[in-house]
């Protein structure tokens, strides 16, 4: 699967003029970003900003009205099949079949991704995740912790070059949130994967992303890394920062130069 | 790493994987294990004693034994294949699992042959513990009806998934809004596909609509055995013809129904 002429190795995501509209709401207006290969990049944005149906194009799920996507060089959704096997995907707003037990649902979904010697990869993700205690248990008797811990545990079963996370650590305990996070700096460092995270906890973000891309009613706001950002709003927190974009407000000794890349271009 | 995994054509492994995924739920829960026989056994049991005690006082359901059981058989193939494709799809909306499915390599044609492959699956253990009850009790022998009871079935069966495909398609689109659909479209088909009696019963309106389904040739083709002792082949031709028509056209309707599901933004809003 050769990569798509005009597309540029340095980076894993490449979206360009996106544009989704819904009938009169125009959802995603025109949109352009790249994700580094390799590096973490947090999506923020208020509820409607966009970002769900951001995700839902690059995973294929909803067409665009105009604009282009290339995941890994490759067009996305023309050639969608291919690429999912080399992507994936969690949120705690989709479960796993509830009567199947842990080990069924990983191996269900190992062969669905043709995962090469299931059982050991199995046995890895479950050491990795400490599933050990309850890996037969029907997955609808978890705890919330439990389910984040085996939805991780799916999305990283076939080892993902580009690994899409919304809201990973969405209803689980500071403790158990923070162990996650661990986990996927570990894999991030493990494998070079790439990952793009959406999510409204910004210690998290701050934790995580090298880069954030800031939506706001389906534009991009504003982007940076979290430092710049920092130091571009005059703020301690990205809280403050996302508070700022959402609510149009700016804290004094703010650069009012770089708020945005088009403005800086 | 490497640019591709493999060969990302049709995947016999993914079908196997989900058929393997709706194994796993029958074999962990056998209440729906048992309502698969349940259902099929209660009816077969209603029709049957209707039978007994109509050829007990009408000569002609006398001399054409199975007449009812035998309708009611293939009916149940007809409404348990349809059910057996739907029911599989609705359960990763109830599940809240149709997002895992639809962002993995699974293809949509994939995910439909594994639906076909356990609805026979579910078929099987439903159908035949019912009509090798039916010998003993009632003395039909659907079995006996040798080859052609072949062609009925795949008939059947074929117009089953095709309903069952539209139906799959327009949940995609509208969500758990449409669920009413998977149990209840069959049952609007039954009056018109003439399961118990012949389609001249119908008034003469209804009569073309019931020729232009395939599953109606298939019972006035198992009446002729069962009163006149003959195969009509010309019944079983029309029937199989339609039915490479209507399911071809459940095969695109789904195609666009998936398409404006992808166009509407609606993958991403189903569940309960």
């Amino acid at each position: 699967m050769p990569a798509a002429p005009g597309s540029d190795p340095r980076f894993a995501i490449e979206v360009r003029d996106l544009v989704k509209r819904f009938g009169a709401v125009t959802a995603v207006d025109g949109i352009a970003f790249e994700v580094v290969r390799g590096t973490v990049t947090g999506l923020l944005g208020g509820n409607g900003a966009g970002k769900t149906t951001t995700i839902g194009m690059l995973m294929g799920l909803i067409l665009p009205d105009a604009g282009s996507i290339r995941i890994l060089g490759h067009d996305m959704p023309g050639e969608r099949a291919a690429l999912l096997e080399r992507m994936n995907f969690e949120s705690p707003y989709v479960d796993m079949p509830h009567r199947l037990t842990v080990r069924q649902n990983l191996t269900v979904f190992g062969r669905l991704y043709r995962v090469e010697r299931l059982k050991d990869r199995i046995a890895e993700l479950v050491a990795d995740f400490d599933l050990g205690a309850f890996v037969d248990r029907k997955a609808g008797q978890l705890s919330a912790g439990q389910k984040t811990r085996v939805a991780l545990a799916k999305a990283l079963l076939n080892t993902p070059e580009v690994l899409l996370l919304d809201e990973p650590t969405a209803s689980l305990d500071p403790d158990t949130a923070d162990w996650v996070r661990g986990r996927l700096e570990a894999y991030r460092a493990k494998t070079g994967a790439t990952i793009l995270l959406a999510s409204h906890n910004m210690p998290e973000v701050e934790r995580l992303c090298d880069d954030i891309v800031i939506l706001r009613r389906g534009r991009i706001e504003d982007r940076g890394a979290p430092a710049d950002l920092l130091r571009r709003y005059g703020r301690d927190t990205l809280e403050e920062v996302f508070l700022d974009v959402a609510r149009g407000t700016r804290a004094e000794g703010a650069d009012p130069g770089l708020r945005r890349e088009e403005d800086e271009a | 790493m490497s640019i591709a995994r493999g060969p990302t054509g049709f995947s016999l492994a993914r079908v196997g994987a989900m058929v393997l995924r709706y194994w796993y739920l029958l074999s962990n829960s056998w209440p729906r294990a048992v309502e698969l026989i349940y259902w099929p056994t209660v009816q077969m049991l209603t029709w049957g004693f209707v039978q007994l005690y109509v050829a007990q006082n009408a000569s002609f359901f006398a001399n054409a034994a199975g007449l009812f059981v035998g309708g009611l058989l293939l009916w149940d193939v007809l409404l348990r294949s349809q059910q057996g494709f739907a029911f599989a799809f609705l359960e990763e909306l109830w599940s809240r699992n149709l997002g895992n499915l639809l962002m993995s390599p699974l293809r949509p044609s994939e995910f439909i042959v594994s639906l076909m492959v356990i609805s026979i699956i579910r078929l099987a253990i439903g159908m035949l513990p019912v009509t090798l009850l039916a010998i003993p009790l009632f003395g039909f022998n659907i079995w006996g009806l040798g080859l052609p009871l072949a062609v009925f079935f795949a008939d059947l069966v074929i117009a089953g998934w095709a309903i069952g495909l539209v139906i799959i398609g327009i949940l995609l689109r509208q969500g758990m809004g449409a669920e009413a659909l998977a149990w209840s479209l069959m049952f609007l088909l039954m009056p018109i596909t003439c399961v118990y009696y012949p389609v001249a019963t119908l008034p003469a309106v209804l009569q073309p609509i019931a020729w232009a389904l395939p599953t109606t040739y298939v019972f006035e083709g198992m009446r002729a055995i069962l009163i006149d002792h003959t195969f009509r082949i010309d019944l079983m031709t029309a029937a199989t013809a339609l039915n490479v028509v209507w399911f071809a056209v459940a095969v695109v309707a789904f195609y666009r129904l998936l398409a404006a599901a992808r166009r509407a933004g609606s993958l991403l809003q189903q569940g309960e």
